[in-house]
């Protein structure tokens, strides 16, 4: 048994998801069910459930404990963060973000979906495609989520009915289209009684697609490296100037995307110089060729200066070098953001000085309209101090998400978060107390999407509303 | 050529590899928390794997309870002597012989190691100190970031952690915090021992099969040694166990097992129907919350 289990296990591959959804969905009992039915609770947790749902009252043992956290949370019956939960199957281990949905915690899902390549959205099969579930597509979208699923929950409270479910597929797959989301998979499913989860259920016979952990199983885990660019953020420089190694010069770091070769043409950013690949070293053993996610040491056949925070590319590519950042930003801090602020923005492995220099839309996520205004460039004129009013339409406070543009203090090179998941991020951290206040993509996102589409939303709004 | 799906223990390494590099290039001193517990064993093999050629650029702490296991000591030193590593100690005993902590009644010693686990955080002024916790331990891990800040106090505060997104990592600091790193924050139990048989890493060898006269205390199999067991009515008995944990010897269960590989161990602990802290850690059954709560308090 210990051989057929490191067996499959060689081959085992990870694939990062979140969910979306609120407790009044079923999430955490979805959440609950997938642990239970691929036995990923062992017995003294599910003691501790047991113990738990007595002490609250007893009843049918609540698989929602499962994905319980913090006493601070049991204790107010909510979920402050998000919590990482572990399955996995024979062919495939899962690390899920599990990320509260309310309004309030548009910080979380943001945080969860950075990193996840599939995300589930989750409807109750009695209220169909509702403000929050469009709000939970949109910031899939936003953060650029390669795949979808809308786990079409509690479908044994509508008698497993199949025109119920293609009616809130339709609804859905119309609505993600728009937001550019062509990776969207429907499941009807009962995440108390299991229906579709893990096992197929005998109750939908209508339908004939994959159970929800099916579909996980089967999805892309990445994007095929060969079909991305190379990009290789440099975390340290390796000099060990020692006996054995007097003059090795390696440069660390873990490929973001696509494939690096021994001999390849490389040009670090920002400086622009360019050398050749001339080896590819690991702790195992040099290597010919290697591709993202891996982390390795990269040696050039020049004696470039190269340090922590250049970007190496391929040679003669067109990467944007700039001092100016446009992008959306989602802010995470409780302190709004201020109009001419000094901040630290950090993109990849570099950190440099920069300037709010201007808000100028903000989505509002709860109608998905953008409203946009005509930045005030506080470039040369710094308005710090303009506090006259609490909602000022040029700050962002928590939760908001909207385009700004930030002067750096040096160029560096500036990759489009929509074709370069992996390097388009950036943070915006606060120099005084190190505290992070934004998240941010470079480039055109979602956000400027719904800016051109803003009128037709106008006239759905007013049919809507019966004019 | 062919490009093929990384298998998830290449991803596992390649994060935690990623994860020391950010830290040896944001950090001034770095710390990595050394038990001679499995845990801490792999990410010692994750830093040597990461700045080779180089030496590992981090120092050595362990956080000794005075409660050793014999073997788990001989080989923390074995090890620091291959790799001519820096090992500082921050000794329980040393704490409670000048007062600033007090013995429990049950003379466990694991709650105890967090004053002397943050006065040596503090008398050798780290600033990023990597434990071995993973999120798949427990619930109050579950919401541990990679890169977990603590105030001057050493204290976690789970509403004051700083989103994580993508893999930009956020260190910044002021004076006096300090940053507590997780790379095997995305790891199970099992990929654990998995990759120690992927990369064969040698072990202490309590973590296998082995003869031991054990008594038991609270259903649990313990050692006895000169922490104190066993008491009056506890009865010596000689049982083939084997160890999932190495701690404090006073509330480390051993469990009957025969597992003498690390293969029998991967097909034992997939098997398992307990949790390795549920099994053999006394301290972690005290409450649904006790992590939770020791968290707060600047525990590992």
């Amino acid at each position: 048994m210990g051989t057929a289990d490191s067996t499959n296990h060689a081959q085992r591959d990870l694939l990062r998801l979140a969910t979306a959804g609120s407790v009044d969905d079923g999430k955490s009992t979805l959440i609950g069910r997938m642990l239970y039915d691929t036995k990923s609770v062992l017995a003294d947790q599910l003691s501790a459930v047991e113990a738990a749902t007595a002490a609250r009252g007893g009843g049918q043992v609540d698989l929602a404990l499962l994905t319980d956290g913090l006493r601070a949370e049991r204790e107010q019956g909510i979920t402050i963060d998000v919590a990482y939960r572990y399955f996995s199957t024979a062919t495939r281990a899962f690390v899920l973000a599990d990320t509260p949905g309310h309004v309030q915690y548009t910080r979380n899902m943001v945080t969860g979906a950075s990193t996840a390549e599939l995300a589930i959205v989750l409807v109750d099969a009695r209220k169909g495609v509702l403000e929050q579930t469009r709000r939970h597509a949109t910031i899939t979208a936003l953060l650029g989520v390669p795949h979808v699923v809308l786990a079409v929950n509690k479908m044994d409270l509508v008698g497993f009915d199949q025109t119920t479910f293609e009616a809130i597929a339709a609804d859905f797959s119309e609505y993600a289209a728009g937001l550019g989301l062509t990776d969207v998979v429907a499941v009807p499913l009962s995440a108390l009684d299991g229906d579709n989860v893990v096992d197929p259920s005998t109750r939908t016979p209508w339908y004939s697609g994959p159970t929800l952990l099916e579909h996980l199983e089967a999805v892309p885990v990445l994007r095929d490296p060969r079909t991305e660019d190379f990009r290789f953020p440099v975390q340290v420089v390796i000099r060990p100037r020692n006996a054995e190694h007097p003059d090795y010069r390696g440069y660390a770091g873990r490929i973001a995307s696509g494939v690096v070769r021994v001999g390849d043409e490389v040009t670090v950013l920002p400086s622009g110089k360019s050398s050749t690949v001339v080896g590819i070293d690991t702790f195992d053993g040099p290597l010919e060729e290697a591709h993202a996610p891996l982390s390795v040491t990269l040696r050039l056949a020049d004696d470039v200066d190269i340090s922590r925070g250049d970007l190496i590319v391929p040679g003669g590519s067109e990467t944007v070098v700039g001092q100016d950042l446009d992008g959306t930003v989602c802010w995470l801090a409780e302190r709004r953001s201020v109009l001419g602020q000094r901040v630290l923005v950090r993109v990849g492995t570099r950190t440099v000085r920069a300037l709010l220099r201007e808000v100028n839309a903000r989505l509002d996520v709860e109608n998905l309209t953008v409203e946009q205004w005509h930045g005030v460039d506080t470039l040369h004129a710094v308005d710090a101090t303009d506090t006259s009013s609490d909602a000022s339409p040029q700050a962002l406070g928590l939760n908001a998400i909207g385009r700004v543009r930030l002067r750096l203090a040096e160029p560096i090179a500036l990759d489009d978060y929509a074709s370069h998941r992996r390097t388009g991020g950036f943070l915006v951290v606060d120099p005084a107390d190190g505290a992070t206040l934004a998240a941010g993509m470079i480039g055109p996102t979602l956000l400027d999407r719904l800016v051109v589409e803003a009128p037709a939303d106008e006239t759905d709004w007013l049919a809507g509303a019966g004019i | 050529m062919s490009v093929t799906t990384p298998t998830q223990l290449d991803v596992l390494e390649s994060e935690a590899i990623h994860v020391m590099r950010e830290v040896a290039g944001e950090f001034e001193r770095p710390v990595l928390l050394f038990s001679g517990g499995k845990d801490s064993i792999v990410m010692l093999h994750l830093a040597r794997k990461a700045f080779w050629p180089a030496p590992v650029p981090f120092t050595l702490m362990h956080v000794d309870t005075g409660h050793n296991f014999p073997e788990v000591i001989a080989y923390r030193d074995a090890v620091v002597e291959r790799y001519g590593l820096r090992l500082v100690v921050a000794s329980v005993q040393d704490a409670i012989d000048d007062g600033r902590v007090v013995e429990r009644a049950d003379g466990s010693r694991n709650p105890l190691q967090t004053v002397p686990l943050l006065d040596g955080i503090t008398s050798h002024r780290f600033d990023a100190v990597f434990g071995g916790g993973r999120r798949d331990e427990e619930k109050a891990r579950a919401k541990e970031r990679m890169f977990s800040l603590r105030d001057e106090f050493g204290q976690w505060d789970p509403r004051r952690q700083r989103p994580e997104l993508w893999d930009l990592y956020n260190g910044r600091h002021k004076l006096g915090e300090h940053v507590r790193v997780f790379p095997l924050s995305n790891w199970t139990e099992l990929d654990v021992w998995r990759y120690i048989e992927r990369e064969d890493i040698a072990l202490p060898d309590i973590y296998y099969s082995h003869e031991r006269e054990v008594f038991l205390r609270d259903g649990m199999w313990l050692s006895p040694g000169d922490w104190g067991g066993p008491r009056a009515g506890e009865q010596l008995e000689t049982r083939t166990v084997r160890y999932r944990t190495v701690g404090d010897m006073s509330c480390t269960g051993a469990v009957e097992s025969v597992a003498s590989t690390v293969a029998d161990v991967i097909a034992e602990v997939g098997a398992s129907r307990l949790t390795e802290r549920g099994a053999t850690r006394a301290d972690d059954r005290a409450s649904e919350a006790a992590m939770e709560d020791r968290k707060r308090e600047g525990y590992f």
